[in-house]
């Protein structure tokens, strides 16, 4: 991941080589095309950046922090508090990789650990697969599976037997929190899954064998030379997978219900940052309005790039030790 | 020293799926003895001492049949679990392989623990003896719970040394266990090895004709997966019975 910046200084110092003698016409076109391009991109974030700060001024210079803290979204009235669909996009995340992460990171021990090699390939590559699965499908899956079978089956006996915990209390409707949560831990899976198993992979037989060698059972085995070892590439894969959840759009806008407020029930709709702008962009009726969902994107993009900054790291850390 | 055999290997034959890469082999090692395997490359001698103790048939399409008998017990028995038989059984490999999320401590406890071990005062005092008897105990005495990887490559092949030494193993498998050192540090396990046996039964692997001259009491020739040779070391580097012995013993093949 980090030699991707290599190119760049190495191209240098061989066109400084090579002109001493006699420079090639076209590895230096080559070069410096690529130079350009590298830089470009790097640009283009930036102007990302920039492109949605100057939208959101109107809306931070007249909210400030209220924006962040203010908890009603009532476009009406103009007001705009973002706090609602904040807690919106934490707590669906939360609620998928509190999924994700023990199932994705269990089914890549089995397939990498246990697993016989046809099923290890096989079972790997179908949930590699559910990546490639387009976000509005997963929605309609929900709409018409899962919010259903949630409304209809799971959701009275939340209700009956978990009802005391404000978690699962109140009306439900099928959409909501969980409807999103759910559907978003399915969607991470493939993320947190597949790196784990890069990780479990590079770790050397030769650790396995040292605990075997010590009367390891293969459990013990799992959790001494393949867990621990990989503990933050794991904590890594996890982040990206929350990165990932944090701004999926479609399919969660599809099932949440979209109603901008804070309730404790998890059975009740809800508002994510990246769900308010796709309902609302097309029909912004003025400026501040416009504003502010560009302040919302501008949020959701300083904390995803925060977000898959620190997992980078994390996992690099790991694939450098 | 004691003559009765602990070690017994009764027609072992090894597989990789099809490919057969130990003939049926016996041999036997008498106890506190040094029993030392040389061979050419992939003659099949690291996968012999990878069979006793049944750790070659973690690999996937490897196993074994015939009988090993540790003790009097054939570990190849059905009823006979293979991880009891490693906790009885020690292995040192060829790299170094302490685990490096564990402190040089909880490296050399590591079996211990999973043997069940819990008191923190037992641990202390076997995790000393054992890196005394590996001859670590001066050089990490002060930072024991340092990294098992930050030490040098001779002394994490001591600190394996003395983790395979916690748990008292009856039975010391070594493979190779200083081709990746320096001649320094392993000169420091050849002698150490000369203090262990008088604890446990060694059987090593070597690719140095020296070391195996140096330090075991038996030698086995081995050649495409079969036992050529077995016998005294004395015997074997200086009147070999076969041909084939002689012409690698002195360097004329492999």
């Amino acid at each position: 991941m980090q030699s991707t910046w290599y190119p760049i200084n190495m191209s240098r110092f061989k066109i400084r080589r090579r002109s001493r003698r006699e420079a090639h016409l076209g590895d230096l076109v080559f070069s410096y095309l690529l130079r350009l391009l590298s830089l470009g991109l790097a640009l283009l974030l930036l102007m990302i950046g920039f492109f949605l700060f100057r939208g959101a001024f109107a809306s931070i210079s007249r909210f400030g922090w209220d924006f962040i803290t203010g908890s009603v979204w009532d476009p009406v009235q103009e007001i705009f508090g973002s706090a609602p669909v904040l807690y919106g996009t934490l707590v669906s995340s939360l609620i998928a990789v509190i999924i994700a992460a023990p199932l994705s990171v269990g089914i890549a021990l089995f397939l990498n650990e246990l697993a016989p090699p046809l099923i290890s390939r096989s079972i790997g590559f179908l949930i590699e697969m559910l990546a490639a699965i387009p976000s509005v499908v997963y929605g309609l899956w929900g709409i018409f599976v899962l919010a259903p079978s949630l409304r209809t089956r799971v959701e009275p006996a939340l209700v009956k037997y978990l009802g005391w915990i404000p978690l699962f209390s109140g009306p439900f409707y099928g959409v909501g929190m969980l409807a999103a949560g759910l559907i978003l831990s399915i969607m991470i899976i493939p993320t947190i899954f597949s790196l784990s198993r890069e990780i479990f992979r590079t770790i050397p037989m030769a650790q396995r064998e040292a605990a075997l060698a010590l009367g390891a059972t293969r459990w013990e085995m799992m959790k001494i030379s393949v867990l621990r070892s990989s503990k933050s590439g794991i904590g890594g894969a996890i982040i990206l997978g929350l990165g990932r959840a944090l701004g999926e759009t479609m399919a969660v806008t599809m099932v949440i219900g979209n109603r901008a407020e804070i309730s404790a029930s998890l059975l009740a709709p809800a508002q994510t940052m990246a769900s308010v702008i796709a309902n609302e962009y097309a029909e912004a009726s003025n400026d501040i309005h416009l504003s502010s969902l560009i302040e919302i994107g501008f949020l959701l993009f300083v904390v995803t790039f925060i977000i898959n900054g620190f997992a980078r790291i994390f996992i690099l850390r790991e694939s450098k030790s | 020293m004691n003559t009765k055999a602990i070690l017994e290997v009764k027609d072992l034959h090894a597989w990789f799926g099809n490919t057969e890469a130990v003939k049926g082999v016996s041999l036997s090692a008498a106890y506190n003895a040094v029993t030392a395997i040389i061979g050419p490359s992939g003659c099949g001698k690291s996968t012999f001492i990878r069979c006793l103790n049944r750790l070659h048939e973690e690999l996937p399409g490897a196993y074994a049949t015939g009988h090993v008998l540790i003790e009097n017990i054939d570990i190849y028995d059905k009823k006979v679990d293979p991880v009891s038989i490693r906790r009885k059984v020690g292995m040192v490999f060829q790299k170094p392989n302490p685990f490096p999320s564990l402190s040089i401590f909880d490296n050399v406890v590591a079996g211990l623990k999973l043997a069940g071990v819990k008191r923190q005062s037992t641990l202390k005092e076997i995790a000393e003896q054992s890196l005394l008897s590996a001859a670590l105990w001066s050089e990490v005495k002060d930072k024991l719970h340092a990294p098992g990887t930050s030490l040098s490559g001779g002394q994490q092949q001591r600190l394996c040394i003395a983790r395979a030494l916690a748990v008292e193993p009856t039975v010391l498998l070594m493979d190779e266990p200083t081709s990746a050192l320096d001649p320094i540090s392993t000169a420091k396990i050849e002698e150490l090895m000369t203090e262990l046996r008088k604890k446990v039964t060694i059987v090593i692997v070597t690719h140095n004709m020296q070391q195996a001259a140096r330090i075991s009491d038996q030698t086995a020739f081995f050649l495409s997966g079969e036992l050529i040779e077995f016998g005294e070391t004395s015997q074997v580097f200086t009147a070999p019975q076969k041909e084939q012995t002689e012409r690698y013993i002195t360097g004329r093949f492999g």
